[in-house]
């Protein structure tokens, strides 16, 4: 049987972790063929194309598909999913929302954030915060899964697919965006940056964290991350918040200033490579994560690293 | 307009968990459960609707184990109405908790159901899509703001990128994220009264839902632990270490 990955995407680019699910999709076994479900979406098309391992590019290209809505959305997948032994989503905010919608209306479970495939139906997923790893089986005919992006490899580039065309379902009429709010930066994207500065209640308030962190997250050409007391607080916006409930990471990098590390945010950043914790607390948890921790106020350590970078 | 929320029995999110040995789970024996902490936004933000006089009532719903009763006490000392527990021992997926959700919906018509994003003990983050797909309504996931007006929701949305707006047709399914609100505690007064309001007992059975598990849980093992590292004293160590030993500069 083949295998289903629908594509997280703007229209033009592939999100962070559409490769990643590529991967994750390889290791069930079958052909790959990817949906790419967007309105003018041809760029988006074309990048899945170009991912090895991906046999098909099926393209529904339509006006109610441009805010990929999971009310939209669900139909078109659920229509196709019969002819899969699996269908797979990045665990984003997109695949997270459409997901479970597909697996009701197939009357099958979701495999949520699967970090390792076992075999065709045993997959790994982290519960409790990531305090617990589950091994889990689907008796389902069809499994729904959706991919924790730091468990498994971007997939490589030099593909060649090909493009198929299909047709697109009505407009289901429940439901419609009527604004965005997008943050606008010219940083590496958290879910993608190998670099990371992420910090938390520690910097005291917004002024603070951009003049403290920005100029070291310049000079690592990192992402900007925080903890969810600095974004409760107001220092930053929503989608910078890195934890159980907030984005999951595993940069090459990550240094956590002014965060205590509290098990909601070790569940989002512990799998990094190299942790570097700056926080006047000794006794702090995140220097239990830590490969290298350094005790002392952040205002005097943090611009004291830029300088020596 | 009658909201539903669904509330479900917790470890309590300040716990430690330890992996039983035996690998069958985690060990839930003598430790502090509590509401969903997202659940009680969802109760919090019902309440909020009620008060704003664009609600009429206030349905709490748990399912599981006869303590879940506690739970709808707790949404109930908070300001819910009424609770209904469907009562069960079996492990219950998110497919049939929606699917039990979705029998409730049928016979209580809410204009709204608001449940939390995500559970914190499964961290699975499908029960409100799913209701939502069995109902064939539309879903507000993630909400960080919601307001009704004219037989429609407009929630604002956590995405990745930042936030949307989507405007959804009522009836309708809202999940919840952190910042949605506050949630209020339960006053000593009002969790007496939460004692004598109504707390209906029902079962899969009455409710005609099979709630046989499709994922079969293996294993469940301790995550990989990361080796403790090293204090530096100072920024010139760090530097130092950061280049030379862990080669990421
Ligand atoms: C359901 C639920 C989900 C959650 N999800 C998340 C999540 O996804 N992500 C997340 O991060 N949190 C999450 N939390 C919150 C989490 O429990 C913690 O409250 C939060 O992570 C604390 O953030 P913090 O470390 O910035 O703040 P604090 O715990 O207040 O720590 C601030 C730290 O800064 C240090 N500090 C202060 N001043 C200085 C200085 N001048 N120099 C150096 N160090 C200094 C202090 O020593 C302290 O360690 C969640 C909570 C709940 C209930
Ligand atoms: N057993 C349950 N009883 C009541 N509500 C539940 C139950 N399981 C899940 N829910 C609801 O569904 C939400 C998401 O749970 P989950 O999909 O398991 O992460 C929770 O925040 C609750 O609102």
């Amino acid at each position: 049987m083949s295998i289903l990955v629908i594509a997280d995407h703007d229209n033009a680019h592939l999100k962070p972790g559409v490769t990643n699910s590529i991967t994750a999709a390889s290791k069930c076994g079958g052909d790959i063929h990817v949906l790419v479900a967007g309105s003018g979406c041809g760029a988006a098309a074309a990048a899945v194309a170009a991912v090895s391992g991906v046999a098909k590019v099926l393209v529904a290209d339509a006006p109610q598909y441009a805010d990929g809505l999971a009310e939209n959305l669900a139909p078109l997948v659920v229509g196709l999913a019969k002819g899969y032994s699996h269908v797979l989503v990045s665990a984003s905010a997109f695949g997270k929302n459409l997901m479970p919608r597909v697996a009701a209306l197939l009357d099958v479970a979701q495999v949520s954030d699967i970090v390792a495939v076992e075999s065709a139906d045993t997959f790994v997923r982290p519960i409790y915060a990531g305090n617990a790893f589950a091994t889990v089986k689907s008796s389902d005919a069809i499994k729904c899964i959706t991919v924790r992006a730091t468990g498994f490899d971007a997939a490589a580039g030099g593909g060649s697919a090909a493009t198929e065309n299909i047709a697109a379902g009505a407009d289901a009429g429940l439901s419609k965006v009527t604004g965005r709010e997008m943050t606008k930066s010219d940083r590496p994207q958290l879910a993608a940056a190998k670099r990371i500065v992420s910090g938390g209640r520690g910097l005291g308030d917004g002024d603070k964290y951009r003049a403290v962190l920005e100029p070291l997250a310049d000079k690592l050409g990192a992402a900007l991350g925080a903890s969810r007391a600095a974004v409760d607080a107001g220092f930053v916006p929503n989608d910078y918040q890195v934890g159980q409930t907030g984005k999951i990471v595993a940069p090459e990098l990550y240094i956590a200033v002014g965060i205590s590390g509290a098990i909601q945010h070790l569940a989002g950043m512990k799998d990094s490579k190299v942790i570097v914790a700056i926080n006047k607390d000794p006794e702090a948890p995140i220097f239990q994560v830590a490969d290298y921790g350094l005790v002392g106020d952040l205002f005097n350590v943090v611009p004291e690293l830029t300088a020596a970078l | 307009m009658k909201i539903l929320v669904p509330v479900k029995r917790v470890i309590d999110y300040n716990v430690k968990v330890r992996v039983k040995a035996d690998q069958t789970g985690v060990d839930l024996a003598n430790v502090k459960m509590s509401m969903n902490p997202f659940d009680e936004i969802s109760v919090e933000e019902a309440l909020k609707l009620k008060e704003a006089g664009a609600a009429t009532e206030v349905v709490a719903v748990s399912i599981g184990v006869t303590q879940c009763q506690e739970t709808l006490r707790t949404a109930m000392a908070m300001g819910a109405d009424r609770g209904i527990l469907v009562e069960s021992s079996a492990d219950l997926q998110p497919l049939a908790v929606a699917k039990l959700l979705k029998a409730l919906c049928d016979k209580e018509a809410p204009g709204l159901v608001i449940l939390g994003k995500q559970a914190i003990d499964d961290d699975s983050n499908q029960t409100g899509q799913m209701l939502a797909a069995l109902l064939g309504w539309p879903q507000a996931t993630f909400a960080s703001k919601v307001t009704l007006a004219d037989g429609n929701a407009s929630v604002v949305r956590e995405v990745d990128g930042g936030l949307e707006t989507v405007s959804v047709k009522l009836p309708a399914i809202v999940t919840t994220d952190l910042r949605l609100n506050t949630p209020r505690y339960a006053t000593l007064p009002n969790i007496m009264k939460a004692k004598k309001k109504p707390l209906d007992v029902v079962t899969p059975e009455s409710l005609g839902v099979d709630v046989t598990p499709r994922l079969t849980t293996l294993k469940v093992v301790e995550p990989p632990k990361r080796k403790g590292g090293v204090m530096v004293p100072d920024v010139a160590a760090l530097v130092d270490k950061l280049k030379n030993e862990a080669k990421v500069l």
